[in-house]
């Protein structure tokens, strides 16, 4: 019989919501790690057991915990994050030169076969691995010390990596993106770093076609097809069908093409999923009705799911990293809101229910489908 | 014996109850007592200063006997009665909520 859990991190400390596979009932455990900021968290593919967790504060900085038993039981692991070589500058919010500094981290990617290696997206943007299941972290200062980093400007948010995918089918190839410097590839294990943002267009940019400097949202990719990749760019839904060597604008019908999560279905992979976010200043839903839209063909047309979402004075936002999706059939969908809702549908879309609704602010959801 | 009282989240992480007990080669400073500390519960390395500049962070503070240390040399000596057990040595996350 299989279970579903769902892991929560949000601004106050960690939940784990657990389902069989009805996804009717839920068990939820929490909060881990109360009081702290967790951005992020994240079990191995490779053994689900395993689990990582970004937990930070402003007080006491940032931690990595680590589970071996599936988020029952946590130890603190390493936190030491320290850039390769001299740290460099990149430009501040008013352009000026601004010394890199570690701040979190905003992203954990457990590697695909390996439980003891994980990444870590960093602010200020630095990608980090772990070979040794979180004890040490190195830098793969290639990422940084590409020729453009001096130029790379801070979203809202920080200068945050907060995407990493990781190619299934070309295990030295990973995918990672920066707000707001955009989408980079590597082809050979993090190593040497390109920007591949052809195509994409930014009016808040003085150059809106430069190669660098894109406020990129979020990236999703369906494991059977690496090379085709969606974006959620700040304005923008986007589809990518040569592993981003180029995009073009896939918005279509969209009530807004402003927004943060995008995912992909687990078993239709031109099946996806956005929020729609009224604009960058109005971070909520237009008309205060939540809406999740789904297209089928990946993108151009989308449709708006709102069965069990609420469809009045609604004003919550979801974040980034705040979407996943379960490998069950029909496959489960969920996200969580700045408002603490988590709400999931077991319809691959059609029709939505909170599992809980008054968590502390959702900064991430994961998915893990158990055998 | 030096006597350390951590703040609630740091109690927390580092599976404590009530004030540490720490026993401290040489002089008491807040470098020392921090290395003992450190040494004693590794997962507070980076909470309270920083791994490589050893730098207190911005949002901890330290007391002891109605006095703020924060600001004295790392290698100061602790006051008497916080390196004889008569005091403990607080260290304080700023009062701020969130």
């Amino acid at each position: 019989m299989s279970e579903v859990r769902v892991l929560v991190g949000t601004r106050k400390g960690a939940f784990v919501l657990t389902s069989e596979a009805k996804r009717t009932r839920w068990d939820i455990s929490g909060p881990y790690f109360a009081g702290w900021e967790i951005y992020h968290l994240k079990g191995s593919p490779a053994d689900p057991n395993r689990l990582y967790a970004s937990q930070g504060s402003g007080w006491f900085g940032q931690l990595i915990q680590r589970s071996n038993d599936g988020g029952k039981t946590w130890e603190a692991v390493g936190n030491q994050f320290v850039f390769d070589g001299a740290a460099g500058t990149h430009l501040w919010y008013d352009g000026t030169p601004h010394p890199w500094k570690f701040a979190r981290v905003w992203h954990l990617e457990p590697s695909l076969s390996d439980p003891d290696t994980v990444y870590a997206g960093a602010e200020d943007a630095a990608l980090f691995r772990s070979t040794d299941g979180g004890q040490t972290w190195q830098e793969l200062p290639g990422l940084r010390r590409h020729g453009s980093g001096p130029s790379w400007q801070p979203g809202a948010g920080g200068l945050c990596l907060h995407t990493i995918l990781l190619d299934p089918t070309h295990p030295e190839r990973i995918f990672i993106a920066i707000s707001a410097a955009g989408a980079f590839r590597s082809d050979d294990a993090g190593t040497t770093w390109r920007p591949v943002n052809r195509g994409l267009v930014s009016q808040g940019i003085p150059d809106p076609t430069a190669a660098v400097g894109h406020c990129v949202h979020r990236i999703a990719m369906h494991p059977s097809r690496p090379g085709v990749l969606f974006m959620q760019k700040h304005w923008d839904v986007m589809r990518s069908d040569d592993a981003g060597e180029s995009w073009h604008e896939v918005s279509g019908n969209l009530p807004t093409d402003f927004g943060f999560p995008i995912d992909v279905h687990a078993h239709e992979p031109e099946t996806i999923y956005v929020v729609p976010i009224k604009s960058d200043s109005e971070h909520f839903p237009p008309e205060g009705r939540l809406r999740v839209y789904r297209s089928r063909t990946g993108g151009h047309e989308w449709e708006a799911l709102t069965k069990g979402l609420p469809q009045r004075d609604c004003y919550v936002n979801v974040l980034r990293d705040a979407m996943a999706v379960d490998a069950l059939d029909a496959c489960g969908v969920y996200f969580g809101t700045t408002g603490g809702q988590v709400y999931a549908s077991a319809d691959a879309g059609d029709s939505w229910a909170p599992i809980v609704r008054d968590l502390p602010a959702v900064l991430s959801v994961e998915v893990q489908t158990l055998p | 014996m030096i006597r350390v009282v951590l703040p609630a989240h740091l109690r927390t992480l580092a599976h404590v109850d009530g004030e540490v007990r720490l026993v401290v080669d040489g002089e008491a400073t807040q470098r020392s007592v921090l290395d003992a500390l450190e040494a004693r519960y590794p997962m507070l390395r980076g909470t309270i200063r920083d791994h490589v500049t050893q730098q207190r962070r911005a949002l901890v503070r330290f007391f002891a006997c109605e006095r703020d240390l924060s600001h004295d040399p790392p290698d100061a000596p602790l006051p008497d009665a916080v390196a004889a057990g008569a005091e403990p040595l607080l260290i304080v996350g700023a009062m701020a909520g969130g």
